[in-house]
């Protein structure tokens, strides 16, 4: 294990854990407002300030993080499940098949993904679980490719020629025997995804298309702070802060992940 | 090579129609239709022009007839009008293309500028402090979000050190302005945003050209210029250099769709009257003919940024043209 795998994961862990232990990190909710204590500096009973309708920015954060991470690790899960599908039918049939599922990726390549998001999103309407949903099934098409590439390499192999001897089934093969051996792309894959789903999760927020008030996102919070730049700078610094610090370190652990998994990148580095 | 482009641009007609497919399913996802989801949420529409829609889009025919007239209107590039001010939506997207394409095509430069010159120096000065603090540097860029970047600098440029403009393309005393003076006033305002976009997108190519240098300098002909004694700078800077930019090339068309597809986030903060805002806005207002024209241009955008990849590495690069 090399120490971008640490950092990385130790980062992440600890964002989750906080974001399940919010109740416990602190004694405020996210929703109570007290107007008399709005927009106060950081101080120690507030450690983040308060915003527009005197609620606790370190709570809303706390909280804000269990919404961000659960979008992320959800719409990472849809996607990864559509890629590993369509990636691995595609590259253990090939042919026609793999032409009609490529040929859907080159499609879904050209639509910038961000502007499909927002198409989707304004035809669905804005909510936690459309955000979900719709940042999963637009962001599949890298996984699928990567996953293709794997299991044409991987199929070759004499293993999998054995595997068809013996007469197990197609299904059995793609998951059983070949899926095994390419799980570390797929491990890589998702740990990028998840910070790319909060990213986009977090910047759709910002714009009001994403999690709806009340409740908390890092982006929507992010929202409320933008109108106040010139007075309560803590709004707007905090929320970002940890839209950055949770992105690094899934970054991180990502490419920590991919140096592990790629004998011929760590070879180079040395 | 005339034969190349030509198989390449058949190429595009099957994605073109699959984009159409797209686009066209995903107006018709909203239950009712959207004429119907406009008609309650948009007090602006009169039953008048919802009649006028209904025709101009058919909604009363069969889905399979709608589709083909939606797609002989998409091939004469009418797109309808805007719902809010009854204008032709492709005047809509074709004023804003400008500003749009300005942006992402400096941005784009500055990003190959400095994504090639810090991924070259990176690959000589392998593993020294240099190469891991560019490494650092990138990735903090890649890592941190486009718009709250945007905040913080505004924050400082407008509220503690008010020397660079934060919003907008120009100046409001722009039209009294004389043309070098409106450049400059251009620029100026460029500085911020392309400052940002280049700073997320410079790990992708940084890393990009570094792996690639150091793959060249590792190969026969690089051992082959050492053996025959020519001088190292020579080696690097024409034989490696050269050898290593070739796959570049098709990096340019591909980043193109992140740029513009991350431009509605960020020419919202800027307030920068591009495509991007122009989608948000409408968004944000319901106004579908003009989402649908701002999605259709943005891949077509993206289309032809693929395609000039292609077609610039085929010529570079001999190997491409023949397969």
């Amino acid at each position: 294990m090399n120490k971008m795998i640490m950092t990385g994961a130790i980062a992440a862990v600890l964002l989750i854990l906080s974001a399940i232990a919010a109740p416990l990190l602190t004694s405020y909710d996210y929703k109570t407002q007290d107007i008399s204590i709005r927009l106060s500096s950081p101080d120690t009973k507030h450690i983040f300030g308060t915003d527009e309708l005197g609620r606790d920015v370190f709570s809303r954060m706390l909280y804000g993080a269990r919404i961000s991470m659960t979008v992320g690790i959800i719409a990472v899960l849809i996607s990864a499940l559509i890629g590993i599908l369509l990636g691995s039918v595609a590259g253990y049939f090939g042919g026609l098949i793999d032409n009609i599922i490529m040929r859907f990726v080159d499609i879904m390549l050209t639509i910038p993904t961000l502007f499909l998001i927002l198409m989707l999103i304004v035809f669905l309407g804005p909510s936690i679980i459309n955000v979900m949903i719709i940042i999963g099934l637009t962001s599949w098409t890298d996984i699928a490719r990567l996953i293709r590439a794997e299991v044409m390499s991987v199929k070759k192999l004499a293993y999998v020629d054995a595997a068809k001897l013996i007469g197990l089934r197609k299904r059995t093969i793609i998951f059983k025997h070949i899926m095994p051996n390419i799980l570390g792309p797929i491990f890589v894959y998702m740990t990028f995804g998840i910070s790319g789903a909060i990213l986009t999760e977090s910047g759709l927020s910002f714009l009001g298309l994403g999690v709806q008030p009340p409740y908390p996102s890092w982006g929507n919070i992010l929202t409320a702070g933008k109108d106040y730049i010139h007075t309560a700078w803590w709004m707007v610094f905090y929320p970002g802060l940890a839209i950055f610090i949770a992105v690094f370190s899934y970054n991180i652990l990502g490419e920590g992940l991919r140096d592990y998994f790629n004998p011929r990148l760590k070879k180079e580095n040395k | 090579m005339k034969q190349y482009i030509l198989k390449r641009l058949l190429l595009i007609i099957p994605v073109l129609i699959g984009i159409t497919i797209i686009t066209f399913s995903i107006i018709h996802l909203t239950p009712g239709g959207f004429v119907r989801t406009n008609m309650e949420m948009n007090v602006k529409v009169s039953p008048d022009s919802m009649e006028r829609l209904k025709v101009l889009y058919g909604l009363d025919k069969p889905l399979y007839e709608q589709y083909f007239k939606w797609v002989w209107r998409f091939i004469r590039f009418d797109f309808g009008e805007s719902f809010i001010d009854n204008r032709p939506v492709l005047d809509k997207v074709l004023e804003r293309l400008p500003a749009t394409l300005l942006l992402n095509l400096v941005s784009l430069a500055v990003i190959f500028f400095l994504g090639i010159i810090i991924g070259v120096t990176s690959a000589l000065k392998r593993n020294t402090f240099y190469d891991r603090f560019m490494t650092l540097f990138t990735f903090v860029g890649y890592s941190v979000p486009t718009f709250w970047l945007a905040l913080i600098l505004m924050m400082l440029f407008a509220v503690i050190w008010p020397i660079l403009p934060v919003s907008g393309i120009t100046s409001f005393n722009f039209d009294v302005m004389s043309l070098g003076e409106q450049v400059a006033d251009v620029i100026w305002h460029l500085i911020l945003p392309v400052f940002i976009t280049a700073f997320g997108g410079l790990a992708y190519i940084s890393r990009y050209v570094k792996s690639s240098m150091i793959e060249s300098l590792t190969q026969q002909y690089t051992i082959a210029a050492y053996a025959k004694g020519l001088p190292e700078n020579k080696i690097i800077y024409k034989n490696a250099l050269k050898n290593s930019l070739l796959p570049v090339i098709t990096l340019l068309g591909l980043s193109l769709p992140g740029l513009i597809g991350g431009s509605f986030i960020f020419e919202t903060i800027f307030a920068w009257p591009g495509m991007g805002r122009l989608a948000y806005e409408s968004a944000m207002t319901f106004d579908y003919p003009v989402i649908m024209g701002t999605v259709t241009m943005a891949a077509f955008l993206t289309l032809l940024g693929n395609l000039i990849a292609d077609i610039s590495y085929a010529l570079v690069d001999p190997r491409i043209r023949y397969k």
